[in-house]
């Protein structure tokens, strides 16, 4: 990570689930209506991040009260808005075999639309099912981190009109500060169950830290979010140890018995 | 709040980072309740009952801001002995007209003086001359001490005593733990060092009771002392964009710019009489002249003079209710030619949309200014009836016109929001194709009506010639410009025209023209005040530098109370307004609401007259005696206290009075506006109640036709607790049809624990959730909720009762979707049901077009 890093920080303590981050992101990236389905699923009919949804907010109904809450039955509704996580060991990144997706300036993951072939090797590698493939032109799309706004030095269009800051934008050092800031605050009110999704390496080892990092009130799985995320090339070096261990034995076990046989 | 004002909800999840408590009371658990801390579910109907019960609360354990009540309301006035409450005669105060249907107010008086309101029906008193016109208010009986037992303070406390923890659960489904965490959180958070503050919006309004849900949180702000103080006041949130900015310039057929009452026919037959039955002796209403003829001399300029009184024959004069149902349902009877509808849908917004419907079919013409053709536009081509076949398009005579109008962004102009701040907006860019702004639309019409006249020798014709008319219309599209309009509205000296500061300036003597006195200063010194976006971190936190709020930039009304009677903060945490012994003024991080010099031991002598009566510690200067009305001796229609009535269709019996429902509220009797029984209907037993939600706007006009909203909410539904899906056999993701003896609609189910069955009076009471977005237009489409809802309303402001009715649910798709309007009720009107009045109203009259109340309907005659 380069101290020019920016990213998100997602609270999701105060998300009101208005969407407005949704349709922010479809009017400035021009991205079409996927089709009107009610999914009888909450209040949500997105249902998952997609080629043509880029943010999109999840509506959790649980009969688990929040702590410090007073409700006459027990129940809330975790509200969450969810985008392409930017990993810092980016999946998608590490198996485009064209080059079309980059990492940027600002360590965003980019995905280059004038190179992209459509072969979906990416789609395979995302350890969140973020990108995908569109239908309609074959190509991959996902969130940009709004790279031409921030080129323009503007922020990206689903913190800008967050009402309620849940998304936050900055530099992702700030963004990290703010973001412990605001767990020692929830905790200190009570909020015992927040908790960071992802903020960093240690979090998890498996992405080695997300540019989209989230602030949770239940397990990750509640959210449709994977509990341990790993990128497959995580597993490379285990994987070329392993081979090269077993490389080793076999030559052994084959020298041995060569060994063996010239003994006889 | 966040379902329905998420952008305005940003500053609650501000105040709740600062460690604010979040309070929730509503019927179901939405967007605002997932980040609350208290969510309370109620009965839909029942709010009179919780509040009122928060008052006694207050009451009963002492928690009231003693010095605060005792100085800054009118808790210590005695009122006429002629008085009686509710407790007295079973659910009705003294007054009752069952003949009329109406109250006869006087009794309701202060003892000894009449006072007319700031607010509210001002007229009430106007039919006959005063004879203590002129009297000063300050006379009137007062014991400080609160003991007499004639007293507001103690007839409150009486009226409310039997509203306990228990009458809260057998009213509202709310048991006492919860009401009693409500009830000390609110007094825990008032007092010198904190304040808090109500935000409500049309949960509370539409209901036969309407407007005094909001009075009874009134009650309990004065008595906390959360009025004229930061952080307290009670927020009305509205439908709209610049609804509050549509009440102040009206579009209201009672209103004239500024609250000032349009003339009655009856008894306003000149200027002099209408200003002796319009000003107050005291307050800022004494002043109601120079008001009066500023406004008229904005809008007939060199025509107004003092020999014809400023023209003040050309003003329209009423003759009666000419309220939105009062005059569709004349129009449903062929008494209406013709209909203007400018951003709205009322075939979908509004009550018994068939019934709406029904009456635009009888109009010779009808004008719709929208984005795109809405149901209101459409209603003769594709209707549910007309796709059934039941009526025929060829049968219709209506002219419709249709004219695609500019949206916010393609237009200047400004927003007036709720705590009455202007903000300009500039025009992004030009609207497209035929779209025209509402101000071209309004402008050119009124320049071809003055062709149309203008050579006319006619003497009726005189108002449309002398019009003042000039707002420079520019390029190819002649688009008249905004920014005349807002110094014709700010006002000006004559004959020099210069631009007045505020409406201090004003004259009664045609000196000066006004268009709208309480915004006069929005365009002071040649600058448009509303266009003004300083950064708050630029200026102090009050921010009076970003756009500009009326009265003369005032940010908080009556805020010299929030200093204590000698003129000192309450507290140093909530200092705002105080008084500056050196200077011998008024000072404070806002414009103190106050005569600047007026020190806060000045009493008013015997003779003073006019502002001269309010004494240094009547913070409420809009009131004759400066005072906040704990209870409203004047102004209401339907009593000078809050009290608990059920809808007109309720699941449940009053339990705290015999008679039911409002006495005063305005029904429609009539074969295409069918009532359930008052309580207890067995064919139509569950709560119904309908909703916004987040992603679509009221009648789907702006939302509808927009894909990214529509894949959001992408079709009607409609939303049941889990218990109430396993007691009628719903499915989620399934069908439902709803019904009422209205009509009839289907919904897809979405079974959520956000609903949930309420316990109340030994059984389980049911709520069933309506969004009431959707018709049959628009990419995203459904059943309309409001095919199911009544002309119901409440007779103060004629608002409708859509929050709480009765109806039925059954699974599965409906048959032919019948409307009353189309076919007759769909069950048989129980006119034998319970009785919702006592006595009973069989002498009151129904008028020809069916309204029951005691208001006169739009007729031929009239």
């Amino acid at each position: 990570m380069t101290s020019d890093a920016t990213g998100f920080f997602t609270d999701t303590s105060v998300c009101i689930g208005c969407k407005a981050c949704e349709v922010a992101c479809k009017q400035w990236n021009q991205l079409p209506a996927d089709g009107d389905f009610l999914s009888g699923r909450s209040y949500d009919n997105t249902i998952h991040l997609e080629a043509t949804t880029w943010r999109h907010v999840a509506f959790v109904e649980r009969p688990v009260p929040l702590s410090g809450r007073t409700m006459a039955r027990p129940f809330s509704w975790l509200l969450m808005s969810d985008v392409c996580k930017h990993c810092s060991r980016a999946g998608c990144l590490e198996a485009c075999p064209t080059g079309a997706l980059v990492r940027t300036e600002f360590d965003s993951v980019y995905v280059q639309p004038d190179i992209c072939n459509g072969c979906g090797y990416c789609v395979v590698c995302c350890p969140f099912g973020v990108i995908n493939r569109r239908q309609d032109d074959g190509r991959v799309w996902k969130c940009t981190l709004c790279y031409d706004r921030q080129k323009d030095g503007m922020e990206p269009a689903c913190a800008k009109t967050c009402p309620t800051d849940s998304i936050q934008f900055g530099k992702l050092d700030e963004m990290k500060e703010i973001a412990v800031k605001r767990l020692e605050t929830l905790h200190r009110q009570g909020v015992k169950e927040a908790y960071l999704y992802g903020m960093s390496d240690e979090d998890q080892p498996g992405t080695e830290g997300l540019h989209a990092f989230f602030l949770l009130l239940d397990r990750p799985e509640v959210y449709n979010l994977p509990p341990d995320p790993s990128v497959p090339t995580k597993g490379v070096w285990k994987s070329w140890a392993a081979m090269a261990l077993a490389i080793a034995g076999m030559t052994a076990a084959a020298a041995a018995a060569v060994k063996h046989g010239a003994k006889q | 709040m966040a379902e329905c004002h998420p952008v305005g909800f940003q500053w609650v999840m501000e105040a709740k980072r600062l460690g604010a408590t979040l309070i929730h009371v509503d019927p179901r658990f939405t967007r605002t309740s997932a980040v609350a801390d208290i969510h309370v579910p109620i009965r839909p109907g029942s709010d009179i009952a919780f509040l009122g019960a928060i008052v006694n609360y207050i009451i009963q354990n002492d928690r009231w801001f003693k010095e605060y009540v005792v100085n800054y309301t009118n808790a210590s006035a005695i009122i006429s002995d002629d008085f009686q409450d509710t407790e007295d005669l079973d659910g009705l105060f003294s007054g009752w007209d069952a003949e009329k249907g109406e109250y006869d107010p006087k009794s309701w008086q202060y003892k000894g003086v009449e006072v007319s309101p700031a607010a509210g029906h001002r007229e009430m008193f106007s039919g006959e001359p005063r004879a203590e016109r002129g009297a000063i208010i300050s006379a009137e009986e007062h014991d400080p001490s609160l003991k007499d037992p004639r007293c507001v303070f103690q007839i409150v406390k009486r009226h409310y005593s039997r509203y306990t923890p228990e009458v809260v659960q057998q009213l509202c489904g709310i048991s006492p733990e919860l009401f009693e965490k409500v009830a000390r959180a609110l007094c825990d958070n008032s007092g010198r060092e904190r304040t808090s503050a109500f935000c409500y919006a049309v949960g509370w309004t539409q209901h036969s009771v309407g407007v005094q849900y909001i009075r009874t949180a009134s009650i309990i702000q004065m008595l906390l002392g959360n009025i004229g103080r930061p952080g307290g006041g009670i927020m009305a949130l509205r439908g709209h964009a610049s609804i509050q900015g549509s009440t102040d310039i009206p579009t209201l057929y009672n209103m004239l710019p500024g609250y000032l009452p349009m003339p009655k026919a009856t008894y306003d037959t000149d200027l002099e009489k209408y200003i002796e039955y319009n000003e107050s002796a005291t307050g800022w209403w004494s002043e109601f002249r120079k008001y009066t003829v500023s406004l008229l001399k904005a809008w007939y300029g060199a025509a107004a003079t003092e020999e014809n009184q400023w023209c003040y024959d050309y003003l329209p004069h009423i003759t009666g209710d000419h309220s939105h149902f009062v005059t569709t349902a004349a129009m449903a009877d062929g008494m209406v030619k013709g209909f203007f509808v400018m951003g709205e849908n009322p075939v979908v917004g509004s009550m018994n949309g068939a019934l709406q419907r029904k009456a635009l079919r009888q109009l010779d013409w009808l004008v719709v200014s929208d984005f795109a053709p809405t149901e209101t536009a459409e209603f003769w081509r594709s209707a549910p009836e007309i796709a059934s076949g039941e009526i025929d398009s060829a049968d219709i005579s209506t002219e419709v016109f249709f004219l695609p109008c500019a949206a916010h962004s393609e237009k200047d102009g400004s927003f007036t929001n709720t705590q009455r701040l202007l903000q300009w907006h500039h025009k992004a860019i030009d609207p497209p194709g035929d779209c025209r702004s509402d101000l071209h639309i309004v402008y050119h019409l009124g320049k071809r009506l003055k062709e149309l006249y203008g050579s006319s020798g006619d003497s009726k014709d005189l108002p449309i010639q002398n019009l003042t008319w000039e707002y420079g219309p520019t390029g190819d599209k002649e688009e008249p410009d905004a920014e005349t309009v807002l110094p014709e509205i700010n006002g000006h000296s004559l004959p020099e025209r210069s631009l007045l500061s505020g409406y201090k300036e004003l004259k009664a003597d045609g000196s000066t023209a006004c268009g709208c006195w309480i915004y006069s200063g929005c365009y002071k010194d040649g600058i448009n005040q509303p266009a003004r976006r300083k950064p708050g971190q630029e200026q102090n936190w009050v921010a009076p530098e970003w756009g500009w709020s009326w009265p003369d930039n005032r940010r908080l009304l009556y805020n010299r109370a929030s200093a204590d009677p000698e003129g000192k903060p309450w507290s140093e945490r909530k200092r705002y307004v105080w008084w500056d012994e050196q200077e011998k003024k008024w000072t404070g991080l806002d414009k103190p609401d106050f005569i600047l010099d007026r020190p806060p031991g000045y009493r008013p002598p015997k003779d003073a007259k006019g502002i001269d009566t309010l004494s240094g510690i009547d913070p409420f200067i809009m009131q004759a005696e400066g005072k906040a009305w704990l209870y409203d001796p004047s102004g209401l229609l339907d009593g000078p206290l809050p009290t608990h009535y059920e809808p007109q269709e309720s699941v449940l019996k009053n339990v705290l009075y015999g008679q039911q429902c409002n006495p005063a509220r305005m029904e429609w009797y009539r074969r295409d506006n069918p009532y359930h029984k008052a309580y207890a209907d067995e064919r139509y037993p569950f709560v119904a109640t309908t909703y916004r939600l987040t992603e679509h706007h009221t009648a789907g006009g702006m939302s509808r036709w927009l894909p990214w909203l529509c894949e959001l909410q992408p079709e009607m539904f409609v939303e049941v607790s889990p218990e109430l899906a396993a007691l009628r056999g719903l499915s989620n993701g399934g069908w439902a049809t709803i019904s009422t003896m209205r009509g009839e609609i289907e919904a897809r189910v979405l079974v959520t624990e956000r609903l949930q069955p309420l316990f109340i009076q030994g059984r389980e009471v049911h709520t069933v959730g309506l969004p009431y977005h959707w018709s049959w237009l628009g990419r995203s489409t459904g059943d309309a909720a409001n095919d199911l809802t009544a002309f119901i309303a409440d007779p103060n402001v004629s608002i409708e009762e859509s929050k709480a009715f009765s109806v039925q649910i059954v699974a599965g798709r409906r048959s032919e979707g019948k409307k009353a309007a189309v076919t007759g009720p769909l069950a048989k009107p129980d006119e034998e049901g319970p009785p919702r009045d006592l006595p009973a109203v069989s002498h009151k009259p129904v008028g020809r077009h069916g309204l029951r109340a005691g208001k006169k309907e739009l007729t031929e005659e009239s």
